[in-house]
């Protein structure tokens, strides 16, 4: 295991071409009281077996494992066909870099353009970009996009929008002077109507929603659409389990007018949070305005239909300053995964997966909402996740699951009033087995 | 090399009835009125329906009209294409680290927590700095990070302040990040070594610049020698030295970037820590700072007591969150093989062998291209097509020459203060012979130029397609397949 082809022999008449007779004076732009003296204090090198085995080593102290899982709010565990893996490793797309060199990346490009052909026909808008970084910065890039669209600083973000989401956000936001109002949500688990018509005036550029939304609730998008366009605001629609889209309406169809959101259902293993896949899709009319790569459709000197990056004028490597955005590397390679695993699935596959999820969450809901003091909080539709209230607080009911062998959600304490709840998420990977067992362990708890 | 067959966008090959994955069956009640009511689809349009051969030929058709660094020589300056090592992959795919939920709770991902601190330790040794986030998930995306902490310790003192200033030598993501953080860019000219002028520095340097953003070495491949004292000009007036880590490359395990007086650099893991670039991404772009910035990183900051790991959420000064959960683990898993596999001799010698192969074709190539600026560089070197361009050609025409040969171009698009530059960082795992084939194509490129420069203007001819019309994707532009 080396990655230096260069050999001593090599080095010495490398050096000599150069004039030089050591390696050192090939530094001699560094002042010398800048060089380091010594190696730095790094462990010894490792062969490949030690190396192997000091990772698995460290996996193997990761006891996960050893528990059902009911965790999601952001991060979902899906199912991934043998085909994305094993296409995926191929170097041919692992090892080259962003297309800049079109004749020789139309693979890249190929599948990036079916890429953002497939996020337009599952979000209904009618372009998309080559991806950003997660759902998180998405939803971040899509205030900042609506904030230049509008050239207006209010910013609505619905409180039922994921935590980190939400974050990212204001982290974003608070530099360049945006004022980020949240909304308040009803007993639905929805965006309240009236917190939204009070919160929305003339300085307002758009209205941030989930959905579903963190609790999992499905909103009520066309409703939302209508409020915020008769106010001259748009409407942007995150989404961080973007496999509901097998099922539910395309946003763009009931007038959302940017779709942004997390793509890691789409093929992605959960690993511990990254690399996920931030996609975004928005209406024709503000192609100019969104961040990122685009992959575009053109000729050859030949007349030979061919790929390239275009609209770059967008782009920090032209416009420097002035671009839509700083990103540069984005998530080429989990676009790819995505393409793949959308691809394999196909139109009749992914309503499916998504019926499945929907299916057995719904079985789960009821199996669990049948014990007594256990029930739904929120009154609204759901998709694959739902919030649930428990006779006591979360913490200590999760503990005990827990002792049981479940992972059995995530608490909402960040939310006032919601620390006897908690958000369980239940995909295709959780066989009626698992839900019973999950159902047999809190009647334990709660006995 | 098998004829390569051109193949169709996926929708076009399409039909109704076909499918490459069988969904398990449904083994709970099914509730047909489920979602009833709700705005559901009753199909997803145009989504395509194939087989799971046709999966897999159509992607590997596809891969194989692609170049990459596992097929050859990939010079493109400032993106150190260097070989991906297989080890960190298979690594990587250990289902305890790829199926491990991110809000597991702690105790149960202490593997992970341990992985990601021992990478943080190794990445400060190797910078000379004192703290460092994992959380930024790309080079651009740890420059705007470095500036949300510059701003937010100014905010801290009362006053955010109003300018950064960047060399015009510097990558287009730098002004970017800064404006993306509330600041006007100021652009600092480059002197005739192509460095920054501590007397044009100290004419911009005053209290209302919160900050130098600086390349080292630069993208011309050339050490900024006077940095120290940069350093000390921008402290003295209260600002902060930021440090684009793109090319530490040349610098790794040479001197350190803390040593250098630098305030907060970000790293790109998939650049001088060989993970690879996907096709354009993911990367990574840790932000490792001094201590004073500290107090300002994002959250979670991971902590270890007595051996136990955990999440630090509680940072009353933290600029917050600049991504969903902690970065991108498994490419910090990557990068953490590979620092542990070469040890610090081999670091060391990585640097070395990286500015070798750079001054060996920079040798060869002289004379033949034009080079603006003949100060020593390490890493890279740039060239331009000066010479060249007394017969017509320019380094778009002599890029896509080289696709004929069949080799990778170098960088055309920066630094702007060459004009028709060719940016070359071959990096260290190029072997001589590696080398000696791009110079030599370089070479019979030169003479093509002057002998058949139409050669050049209408290549490349060989490759899966020809050179294509950029003008017309922007003017008129076509994003997506339709039917």
């Amino acid at each position: 295991m080396s990655y230096i082809p260069i050999s001593q022999e090599d080095r010495q008449e490398m050096l000599a071409l150069l004039g030089l007779n050591s390696v050192e004076e090939l530094f001699s732009s560094i002042p010398e009281e800048n060089r380091l003296r010594n190696l730095l204090n790094l462990p010894s090198a490792k062969s490949e077996p030690e190396l192997l085995s000091y990772f698995e080593d460290r996996s193997k102290k990761n006891t996960f494992d050893q528990y059902v899982s009911f965790l999601g709010g952001g991060a979902y565990d899906h199912f991934i066909p043998a085909v994305v893996d094993y296409l995926s490793s191929r170097g041919e797309f692992v090892s080259p870099y962003t297309p800049y060199q079109p004749e020789v990346s139309q693979g890249t490009l190929q599948v990036i353009f079916e890429y953002q052909t497939l996020i337009c026909q599952l979000t209904g808008l009618e372009i998309a970009n080559a991806s950003l970084y997660d759902g998180a910065t998405g939803a971040a890039e899509a205030v900042l996009m609506a904030n230049r669209v509008k050239d207006k600083k209010r910013i609505l973000v619905a409180s039922t929008v994921n935590p980190q989401y939400r974050q990212v956000i204001y982290t974003y936001g608070k530099n360049l002077g945006l004022e980020i109002v949240e909304l308040p949500y009803n007993q639905s688990g929805q965006v309240e109507i009236r917190g939204l018509q009070a919160a929305l005036n003339e300085g307002t550029a758009v209205l941030l929603c989930q959905s579903p939304n963190y609790f999992g609730v499905i909103e009520d998008i066309k409703a939302l659409a209508e409020i915020v366009h008769e106010r001259g605001a748009m409407l942007t629609v995150a989404i961080s389990e973007p496999l509901s889209l097998g099922l539910l309406e395309a946003p763009g169809k009931l007038g959302a007018d940017i779709v942004t959101g997390e793509g890691q259902s789409f093929g992605l293993p959960l690993s511990y949070g990254g690399p996920y896949l931030g996609f975004m899709a928005c209406k024709k009319e503000f192609v100019r305005q969104l961040p990122g790569r685009i992959v575009g459709q053109t000729v050859d000197a030949e007349g030979r239909r061919g790929f390239v990056l275009t609209l770059s004028t967008r782009e920090q490597h032209i416009r420097r300053e002035k671009a839509t955005s700083n990103i540069c590397t984005n998530e080429g390679h989990c676009a790819l995964r995505a393409t793949i695993y959308l691809e394999t699935l196909g139109r009749k596959g992914l309503r499916k997966m998504a019926w499945l999820n929907a299916q057995k969450a719904a079985y789960a809901c009821e199996q669990l909402t049948s014990i007594p003091g256990v029930r739904a909080r929120f009154g609204g539709p759901v998709f694959n996740e739902f919030v649930l209230e428990f006779p006591r607080s979360w913490e200590e009911i999760n503990r005990k699951l827990k002792d049981r062998g479940i992972l059995g959600g995530l608490g909402l304490k960040e939310f006032p009033g919601l620390d006897q709840c908690a958000l369980i998420t239940v995909t295709e990977k959780h066989s009626r087995e698992k839900i019973d067992l999950y159902v047999r362990a809190l009647q334990e708890v709660l006995r | 090399m098998i004829n390569v067959i051109r193949e169709p966008l996926i929708f076009e090959i399409s039909s109704p009835g076909k499918t490459a994955f069988k969904v398990p069956v449904l083994d709970v009640p099914e509730k047909k009125e489920l979602l009833a009511g709700l705005p559901l689809r009753a199909d997803i349009e145009g989504f395509p329906e194939v087989s799971e051969t046709e999966i897999t030929r159509h992607f590997t058709r596809l891969s194989q009209t692609n170049y990459c660094v596992d097929l050859g020589i990939y010079p493109l300056g400032s993106c150190t294409m260097k070989y991906n090592p297989k080890i960190n992959e298979k690594v990587a795919s250990l289902p305890g680290f790829t199926q491990a939920h991110p809000l597991a709770p702690e105790e149960l991902v202490q593997g992970n927590l341990e992985l990601m601190k021992t990478l943080e330790k190794l990445l400060l040794e190797i910078t000379g700095m004192d703290a460092i986030t994992l959380q930024p998930a790309a080079g651009a995306h740890g420059e705007l990070t470095g500036m949300m902490l510059i701003r937010a310790y100014h905010q801290a003192q009362g006053n955010p302040r109003k300018y950064v200033l960047i060399p015009d030598s510097a990558h287009g993501t730098n002004p970017s990040s800064a404006h993306l953080c509330g600041y006007t860019v100021k652009e600092i000219k480059s002197n005739e070594r192509g460095t920054v002028s501590v007397d044009d520095l100290a004419r911009e340097m005053n209290e209302e610049v919160a900050a130098l953003m600086l390349t080292n070495p630069n993208t011309l491949g050339v050490f900024e020698s006077d940095i120290c004292q940069i350093a000390e000009l921008v402290h003295s007036k209260g600002g902060f030295l930021y440090m684009d880590g793109a090319n530490l490359n040349a610098l790794a395990g040479i001197t350190r970037p803390g040593d250098l007086k630098v305030d907060v650099m970000h790293l790109n893991l998939h650049k001088t820590f060989s993970t690879p670039h996907g096709g354009g991404g993911p990367g990574s772009g840790p932000v490792a700072v001094k201590k004073i910035l500290e107090p300002f990183l994002p959250v979670p900051v991971i902590e270890e007591i007595g051996g136990t790991y955990y999440l630090n959420y509680d940072r009353p000064q933290t600029i917050g969150r600049v991504r969903s959960f902690y970065g991108q683990f498994l490419v910090a898993l990557k990068a953490l093989a590979y620092i542990l596999s070469l040890g610090p001799e081999g670091i060391k010698e990585m640097a070395e062998t990286a500015v070798l192969n750079s001054n060996y074709i920079r040798k060869n190539l002289e004379g033949l291209y034009e080079l603006k600026y003949d100060t020593p560089t390490l890493h890279e070197c740039v060239f331009s097509d000066k010479y060249q361009r007394e017969y017509g050609v320019t380094n778009l025409d002599i890029s896509k020459r080289l696709l004929d040969y069949g080799l990778h171009p170098p960088t055309m698009s920066f630094p702007l203060i060459v004009h028709g530059a060719l940016m070359i960082e071959p990096t260290e795992t190029e072997s001589r012979r590696d080398l000696d084939l791009f110079i030599e194509a370089m070479k019979a490129i030169a003479r093509e130029a002057k002998e058949n420069p139409d050669l050049l203007r209408t290549a490349p001819h060989i490759t899966y397609v020809r050179r294509l019309d950029e003008v017309q994707a922007a003017r008129n532009p076509i994003l997506r397949w339709e039917k």
